[in-house]
């Protein structure tokens, strides 16, 4: 039987002191949700302050005699409420407070319909949850499904609730300073002193989505970097992505050189790359567009590196598709695992027309490639596609996690979320802007980020015990990549971050995360560090849809979760069993270290340390290694 | 022996499978009168059982010899090239002589020899003992009784000697129905549920053609629905689909007509004839086997192999079958044409929903001598024992075994036993190491005397029933576990890695939770025996009649281990376990496993020594 997911799976979280809808929008903390009388107290409050923004909104604030179809659970009658950031639905049961807190933000599409006088809202979220209300009043009902629709698609972001949110919790690590350039830098500067920390674009002017301060090679100054963003889509000339401390090699990233159709080339710009080759060696450049797609890209003022000015690279062409059509793989594969009344052959080939895994197997080979360039055959290599934020930072995230111990631990992951997804200007706000049920199709929604935690999945899946957070981290940062009361994902870049002083108005992510009390609920039991390359298979035959994620509201999982416990009672188990064994045989050792004295008081037989015998008995025990 | 022409080829080269670049091991093949053997250069051994042979081939001379692929029955795929055609050829022939074989007597049971005593080996064969197990199910009792009607296999051949009937059913009544169904296969008790007082019971089509009926038939089916005091209407499945059931009458087979029989709701299932499965398998093999498969290829390939909707189908046959004993009370009897393939399937598979002993070890030892192999599944021509009929191959035993994992992976705590068990059966069941799956029935054993002249597999398979425990496994964590309700929409069932590509190894996740907790619970029973000892030990110490000691003890004993001091001789805490090597082995992989690109394959240096890599796997030890 295949246990893999239980190590991802977590503990269960410790109910809630009512527990029995579980269905509460996890991007609600914990602290707050354990002690919900403070939570009403709060939102009521929030309602009162930013009540001006949000009265005109909510036309109906409240409709009893409602009732909720959750996914998997029995149905539940109700109140339910609309605050300016929360839908909040109460069951009648005065003991046991069954609510459902579900962010605004969260919710991805609302459909209505009537029967009567009987309205129902069907609540589609971006967490890929389904919930149903039944509303009496054709009106109430046509006003809560408004409002939810305006309060759900709010266009200004400081309206959004991280701007509200105040937390219930101590703050004792300022995630926003959790992971800043400078002290990545201190960690390679203490290897390497090749690289130095630029500042040329603190102001933002020189790349507009990078962050103001970029490591690049020590012997390009600020000039020949302007010169170089100049030559690069977007700005976005080759930083350091990654630096392989085995043997040196480094993986940089950037966007697509603008050689255009009369092939214009810049020194500085093959400088720049150059630098980071040793003598004599050759690198490669991961191009993560198909070589047609890349030619194209040349009428239109982009295009790629030439051999001709760039003899010393060798350039592969590793196809990732971008934009809509990823969107369109989620639509469909969501659609397809939603369906229970599919037969085999009908589920298998939905699985297929999506394309969901041929883009898993894709992302997860580019990166592959990328690793094995830089640890086996010692290259350093540049990986770009056009714009160098979407498909480059999956492979360099990737080849990171595969190569990079650090990074498979929880703080090493987030510092790699922020390195190279945050500050590396993946457009968090318009890719995440809708999710699978989105009607409105824009062309920038893509489930980008989202690949990449699923491919993550499944190096997790083939090597589960190589990593210190559970499947549970990784849903959890697919939830607040979508919705979330913290500022983390806000933003497009550091640059629309900065502006929106997003460090003093909202609350990190990284701070709520990294609190002791949350970090045991993404701990994997199973974690010994490992600090081996890990080269997981793509084979199809090993690749498998994250269950958690696609599956999570279509399967009852009372029997995994309740193996999954069991797996770490095991685990609890034995580590007491190694404690005590350790106390006893200490414990042994001493008494018979006493006997020794006491031998040595009485006796004048000449002296034999003490420790010696004790550590000949404790060989003796089977325990011990001979 | 005299097939061998030549016991020993060099310089032979075992290819990878899936590599594109032909990566492969030197080595030196040998044949034996038992196996093939490979041994590479780093003294790697690949040992090959003749009986699992399905397919020798001989592929065109290449530049660098001639290439022989080799495809077994537990899904191994090797593929050798000989440097000399002559050499290749003789192996080729040799081979091809080896896998095939005419008689009984020539099967590796007959020449296996495990070192047991006579004694030994008698009583291995009554481990199992099937009267024991109908005891157990609560029969005879005022229902159903021991028919001796069959005692010299003189109404059914195919069928056990012992058989459990109706009180009411008196013989003539079983003789005629006999007469009635297919191969004599008349309706006889397979599984009784004591607390519904619920039958599965189990046959062959009957002879109605377009119109024939029989009374005795009718009578024995009558007798069963009266043979349940809960539920007087009893269920007819008929397993087969509608299209192929009723294609039987023209043959003068068909189906029951409910017309004729009183009390009795008759249905479909439709689970494909093992032609179909034949022929899916084989689809499922060549997909799963392509070189550089690509994603949607491997799905429309999974797709139109149609191998998932059949176990879906059998699943959900058998999910039927417990909701009319479950739910209903009411009795069943199953039948497909011959009642040995798809009956056996449904039959045993609905028992070990209803019955949790059957989750056991032991029980699914039972279930399997049961249902597969004294109601006569005919394991010798399914699983081509020996040369014969291909039309009659099928891999009607794989797809319960599949069906099986899949319930394991739905309720990970119901099994006793694990995945590797039914990997291992399944190795067995082609191996004919063992004496118990040859043979198309209970009569022909017995004329082979395998009894005396081979050993059964289950007390080798006791014997080291460690590996194939549950660690997970919990008899009586809920009640309601009695009855297994396994949810059958599609997106549960997936393909079974392991099974089919369980020597490949380059597939697998690098790291096994499952090992590791399985590991892992070994070792917390070792260490509760150290605790024992341990505490033992230190009362010893504490009883002498030195009061400095028992004070000093005293101080340290009982304000709990964490005010221990560290006494001098230990500066550091004592490295816990040998077993430690077998729990935290940590792997990385080789890149060289994976195919990452067509480029890739350019990258052919050697593998830098950065960690040892053994069998392309690097290992660490913490």
């Amino acid at each position: 039987m295949d246990l893999s997911r239980f190590t991802a799976q977590h503990p269960p979280p410790a109910p809630p002191p009512c527990t029995r809808l579980r269905w509460r929008n996890s991007a609600l903390h914990s602290s707050a949700i354990e002690n919900h009388t403070e939570i009403q107290g709060k939102s009521l409050t929030v309602t009162r302050t930013s009540g001006e923004q949000f009265a005109e909104l909510i036309k109906t604030p409240r409709a009893d005699n409602a009732v909720l179809h959750g996914p998997r659970c029995p149905a539940v009658r109700g109140t339910l409420c609309l605050t300016g950031h929360h839908l909040i639905f109460s069951s009648r049961r005065k003991e046991g407070g069954e609510e459902l807190w579900l962010l605004h933000a969260n919710i991805d599409c609302v459909e209505k319909r009537f029967v009567g006088s009987l309205g129902t809202i069907v609540i589609k979220c971006k967490d890929l949850r389904i919930i149903q209300l039944d509303i009496p009043g054709m009106e109430e009902c046509l006003n809560i499904a408004s409002s939810i629709e305006a309060l759900s698609t709010l266009d200004s972001i400081t309206l959004m609730y991280p701007f509200f949110y105040r937390p219930m919790f101590e703050v004792v690590e300022d995630g926003w300073r959790s992971y800043l350039p400078e002290q990545e830098f201190e960690l390679l500067s203490s290897v390497t002193d090749e690289w130095r920390l630029s500042c040329a674009n603190k102001d933002f002017s020189v790349c507009p989505t990078y962050p103001p301060v970029v490591i690049i090679p020590k012997c390009i100054d600020d000039e020949a970097l302007r010169k170089v963003a100049v030559f690069r889509y977007g700005g976005r000339f080759p930083v350091l992505s990654y630096y392989h401390k085995k043997n040196g090699m480094v993986m940089m990233r950037s966007s697509q050189p603008l050689t255009g159709t009369n092939g214009r080339r810049c020194k500085e710009d093959e400088k720049l790359i150059n630098a980071t080759l040793r003598p004599g060696k050759r690198g490669y450049i991961i191009d993560t567009r198909s070589l047609n797609v890349a030619q194209q890209a040349r009428a239109k003022g982009g295009g790629f590196e030439q051999e001709v000015y760039y003899p010393q690279w060798r350039r592969i062409h590793k196809c990732i598709e971008r934009f809509n059509i990823l969107q369109e793989s989620l639509i469909k594969l969501v659609e397809a695992c939603n369906d229970q009344s599919h037969n085999m052959d009908r589920w298998l080939s939905k699985l297929e027309a999506s394309n969901w895994l041929t883009h898993i197997k894709e992302i997860l080979t580019a990166a592959c490639l990328a690793a094995q360039c830089i640890d086996r055959e010692g290259a350093s290599v540049l990986v770009h596609g056009s714009d160098g934020t979407d498909s480059t930072l999956q492979v360099t995230s990737l080849a990171q996690i595969i190569l990079d111990p650090r990074c498979r631990t929880i703080r090493g992951f987030e510092a790699l979320v922020v390195r190279e997804w945050l500050q590396a200007g993946h457009p968090f706000q318009l890719r995440c802007a809708q999710s699978a049920y989105s009607n409105t199709k824009q062309k920038w929604e893509a489930p980008v980020f989202l690949l990449f935690l699923d491919c993550v999945w499944q190096i997790l899946r083939q090597f589960p015990c190589s990593f210190e957070f559970n499947e549970q981290f990784l849903i959890m940062l697919f939830e607040h990549a979508y919705a979330s009361q913290f500022g983390t994902f806000l933003g497009n870049n550091e640059n629309e971050r900065s502006k929106l002083k997003l460090t003093q108005k909202t609350m990190s992510l990284w701070s709520w995360v990294n609190r002791s009390e949350e970090l045991a609920r993404f701990k994997n039991p199973l974690f010994e560090a490992n600090s081996l390359v890990i080269w997981p298979s793509v084979a199809p035959q090993s690749l498998q849809l994250w269950e958690g994620v696609f599956l999570r509201w279509n399967r009852p999982s009372k029997f995994l979760d309740e193996a999954q416990e069991e797996v770490l009672n095991i685990i609890n188990y034995n580590r007491e069993l190694q404690a005590k064994v350790n106390a006893l045989r200490r414990q042994l050792a001493e008494l018979e270290t006493d006997d020794r004295m006491q031998e040595n008081l009485t006796d004048s037989t000449p002296v034999r340390a003490p420790w010696l015998r004790g550590s000949v008995d404790l060989n003796e025990n089977p325990l011990l290694p001979s | 022996m005299e097939h061998i022409r030549t016991t020993k080829v060099e310089q032979v080269k075992l290819l990878d499978r899936f590599s594109t670049s032909n990566k492969s091991l030197t080595g030196t093949l040998y044949l034996t009168a038992t196996h093939l053997l490979f041994i590479d250069s780093s003294r790697r051994e690949t040992w090959i059982l003749h009986h699992h042979i399905a397919a020798v081939e001989k592929l065109p001379l290449t530049t660098s010899g001639c290439p022989l692929v080799i495809q077994c029955k537990n899904f191994r795929i090797v593929h050798f090239v000989v440097p000399r055609e002559r050499d290749c050829h003789d192996v080729y022939n040799s081979l091809l002589q080896l896998s095939r074989t005419a008689k009984y007597e020539e099967l590796y049971a007959f020449s296996y020899n495990p070192k047991q005593n006579e004694s030994e080996q008698v009583k291995g064969w009554q481990l199992i003992d099937l009267a024991e197990e109908y005891k157990r199910m609560g029969v005879p009792n005022d229902y159903w009784q021991l028919s001796d009607a069959n005692r010299d296999y003189k109404i059914c051949e195919t069928y056990p000697r012992d058989l459990y009937v109706p009180r009411t059913a008196s013989k003539p009544i079983i003789v005629g129905s006999s007469k009635f169904r297919s191969k004599g296969r008349f309706p006889v008790l397979s599984y009784y549920h004591k607390d519904k007082k619920a039958a599965i019971c189990r046959c062959s089509q009957p002879l109605s053609g377009f119109s024939a009926r029989c009374l005795e038939d009718e009578h024995m089916l009558q007798a069963i629905s009266k043979a349940n005091p809960s539920n007087r209407y009893m269920y007819v499945m008929d397993t087969r689909p509608k299209l192929n059931a009723m294609a039987n009458r023209a043959a003068g087979k068909g189906y029951e007509n409910e017309d004729n029989y009183s009390n009795i709701r008759f249905q479909f299932v439709g689970i494909e004839n093992i032609h179909v499965m034949r022929s899916s398998l084989q689809k499922l093999l060549e997909v799963s086997g392509t070189k550089g498969l690509s994603v949607n290829d491997f799905l429309s390939g999974l797709e139109s192999s149609g191998w998932l909707r059949h176990i879906k189908a059998v699943l959900d046959a058998a999910v039927f079958l417990v909701k009319a004993i479950a739910v209903e009370s009411a009795s069943v009897l199953v039948h497909c044409s011959d009642g040995w393939d798809r009956t056996s399937q449904v039959c045993s598979l609905g028992a070990l929903l209803l019955d949790s002993y059957y989750r056991t070890i032991k029980g699914f030892m039972v279930l399997i001598e049961k249902d597969w192999i004294s109601f006569g599944h005919k394991f010798s021509d399914r699983c081509c024992q020996l040369d014969g009929d291909p039309k009659e191959i099928s891999p009607v035993f794989t797809q319960f075994l599949e069906s099986v994992w899949n319930l394991m992976e739905q309720f990970p705590q119901a099994f006793e036993y694990n995945e590797a068990f039914l990997l291992q059966i399944h190795e067995h069941v082609h191996s004919c190491q063992f004496g118990n799956f040859l043979g198309n029935c209970q009569k022909e054993r017995e004329e082979l005397k395998l009894k005396e002249k081979t050993y059964s597999l289950w007390p080798f398979l006791l014997d080291e029933q460690k590996k194939y425990q549950n660690p997970l496994y919990s008899p009586d964590f809920s009640p309601e576990l009695t009855l297994l309700e396994p949810n059958t929409v599609s997106f549960n069932f997936k393909f079974w890695r392991n099974m089919y590509h369980q020597f490949d190894r380059s597939m697998h996740p690098r790291q096994s939770v499952y090992d590791l907790i399985m590991n892992m619970s070994e070792q917390n029973k070792q260490l509760e025996k150290d605790i024992k000892e341990l505490e033992a030990k230190i009362k010893q110490k504490n009883g002498q009649p030195d009061a400095v000691i028992l004070k000093e003890h005293q101080q340290s004993a009982h304000p709990a281990p964490v005010a221990l001091k560290t006494p001098p001789c230990f500066k550091k805490e004592q490295p816990l376990i040998p077993v430690n090597d077998a729990v935290r082995t940590i792997e990385g992989s080789n890149t060289a496993d994976n195919r990452y690109s067509e480029f890739m394959e350019e990258f052919s240096k050697a593998e830098p020594a950065v960690v040892s890599l053994e069998y392309g796997v690097a290992r660490m030890t913490c």
